[in-house]
């Protein structure tokens, strides 16, 4: 704003820009330091570590090695398996409860959807997951009154952690992809019906092309939520269902094989790799879907 | 039309019977216990458990001390972005999103090696008592560095959301000119008009550090979300009705902030 005022040149003018740069660093600095103690030594130490072997000192990738062999090798597999089948249900199951609460001309009823879905989506751990022990454990109510367990039912699963985790990651899904329904034009739709386009054939050559970098970005989102979620899974499976982050927690607990401690900080460099790589897909995602959102 | 309307309300059906089927569930859970009949022992037994109180005043505590925390360093941090420094508004996006990239299971991981260079590494230095004070089991230090951390993305989208919709530099430069100082102005011009973002970032912050499990349980505190799956294996019903009720008390709060300041979006989680 400054740019449409004249400007004047002068001594006075240059000082009070110079005290604000230097008082934006003043404010700043606290903020850069605190973080650089309380990130960045804990970073440096997953990254050193990891690198690390713990009897010699000497710098190898021994770690990582092992982090990608045996038992470690299936709980990651286990963790990508777990988060993309989720993720994937989640983005289909997410996608009509979205269009069903943008297209509804029921004001409450959308700001009370999205409300609790920014709710569900961000607070669930240990509470959510005591709730469907609940429901569906094996004492659960459900599972009791259904009489679940003969049909094959069990929560401590792969299947059952599935169930748990829509519950977070629909919402989740909603959340990402309402902006982008909401930017669907009417115009769009009326053009396609005055050329005689169905109704699929609007969704499947006009709608879902302009939402599929949303989509596909939600979709990473979700993967990547459900990768991280520990407190979910340790109240819920413990060890039965070979997961990364549970591997990790064990690690750290110290149930592991001597000279192999530093593998737990291996396996956490493995997690920070695929959130990183998520992150990478994602923002070149959102960029490209903003384009037609504008 | 009428089929869309059909469609529509199938869609909400479906979606509504997933999502509170299990908390009515839960909520028979703690009241009909087989053998006993209807009872509602398990929400008055919650009070006289051994370690409820301790552990809830220790979560509220450790809340509070993360809120001052990371309002104290942020606030100031963006209102001055605002005003002058613009090469630095980057930077700190960037500082406040990297938490994001780092999954909490793998940042206590970090937390925990960095711990153990303490009794390791530096036992003959004054450090040594440093790294003990932290650890003080009656008040970790450590876990409001932690949390400080893992709050950081959610609150700078919540104050930059507020700052975005008001003119910090004219509202400063107005305030110096009536003879406030740089600290007048910043508290009784600009903070007033941020009431609302300050209130999101707070109220966020509560939720996650109420509810965090991952870094208190493997540091081996034991907060509120600790003492929870604690109890569980022990008293099953009793476990349910804490979480049901700690699920509400965090939704009411939520939906009265979100009531407040409008409609808040947060979309991702710590």
């Amino acid at each position: 704003m400054t740019a449409t005022l004249p400007r004047v040149d002068t001594a006075p003018a240059a000082a009070v820009k110079r005290r604000r740069r230097s008082l934006g660093w003043v404010a700043v600095v606290p903020l850069l330091a605190f973080t650089a103690v309380a990130f960045g030594l804990p970073a440096w130490a997953v990254l050193d570590g990891a690198f690390t072997v713990k009897s010699t000192g000497a710098y190898s990738t021994a770690n990582l090695t092992a982090s990608w062999q045996g038992a470690y090798l299936t709980a990651l597999l286990g963790s990508v398996k777990l988060s993309a089948v989720s993720a994937a249900l989640a983005t289909l199951l997410g996608l009509p409860l979205a269009q069903a609460v943008v297209t509804s001309r029921h004001r409450a009823l959308r700001e009370a959807v999205l409300t609790a879905s920014g709710v569900l989506a961000n607070f669930g751990g240990v509470p959510l997951a005591f709730a469907f022990v609940a429901t569906l454990g094996n004492a659960g109510v459900l599972t009791r009154h259904l009489g679940l367990t003969d049909k094959g039912w069990d929560l401590y699963s792969f299947w059952g952690l599935v169930v748990v985790y829509l519950y977070f990651l629909i919402p989740l899904m909603v959340l990402t992809i309402t902006p982008a329904l909401e930017g669907l034009r009417v115009q769009w739709r009326e053009a396609a019906q005055n050329n005689g386009a169905t109704t699929a054939q609007y969704w499947l050559h006009v709608a879902l092309p302009v939402l599929l970098p949303t989509l596909l970005g939600g979709f990473v989102l979700l993967f990547g939520s459900a990768f991280a979620a520990y407190a979910t899974a340790a109240a819920i499976v413990g060890s039965s269902v070979p997961l990364i982050t549970l591997q990790i927690a064990d690690a750290l607990s110290g149930n592991v094989l001597v000279g192999q401690e530093n593998v737990a900080l291996a396996l956490s460099l493995d997690m920070v790799l695929v959130a990183g790589l998520v992150m990478a897909v994602y923002l070149p995602l959102q960029r490209r879907s903003a384009r037609w959102l504008a | 039309m009428a089929r869309l309307n059909l469609w529509r309300w199938g869609v909400f059906g479906l979606a509504g019977l997933y999502f509170l089927v299990p908390l009515a569930a839960s909520v028979v859970f703690t009241v009909d216990v087989p053998g006993q009949g209807l009872t509602v022992d398990a929400y008055t037994q919650i009070v006289g458990t051994g370690g409820f109180g301790s552990s809830l005043l220790l979560s509220l505590e450790l809340a509070l001390a993360t809120i001052a925390v990371v309002l104290l360093l942020m606030v100031p941090a963006m209102v001055a972005l605002r005003l002058g420094a613009p090469k630095l508004r980057p930077v700190v996006e960037v500082v406040c999103s990297l938490p994001l990239v780092v999954p909490p299971i793998a940042f206590v991981a970090g937390i925990v090696t960095v711990l153990k260079w303490g009794p390791e590494h530096l036992s003959r230095t004054p450090l040594f008592q440093t790294f003990v004070a932290i650890q003080n089991p009656d008040f970790p230090v450590v876990l409001v560095l932690a949390y400080v951390v893992m709050a950081l993305p959610f609150v700078y989208r919540a104050l930059d959301a507020g700052l975005r919709a008001i003119d910090v530099p004219t509202l400063v430069e107005a305030a110096r000119s009536c003879g406030a100082s740089w600290p007048q102005a910043l508290v009784q011009a600009v903070l007033p008009n941020l009431r609302g973002a300050l209130l999101n970032a707070s109220f966020l912050t509560l939720a996650l550090v109420l509810g965090e499990f991952t870094v208190a349980q493997l540091l081996g505190f034991r907060p509120f979300a600790v003492w929870i799956v604690n109890v569980s294996g022990s008293q099953a019903q009793l476990s349910v009705a804490v979480s049901v009720m700690s699920l509400l008390v965090t939704w009411l709060l939520l939906l009265v902030l979100a009531g407040f300041g409008g409609r808040s979006r947060t979309t991702s989680r710590g």
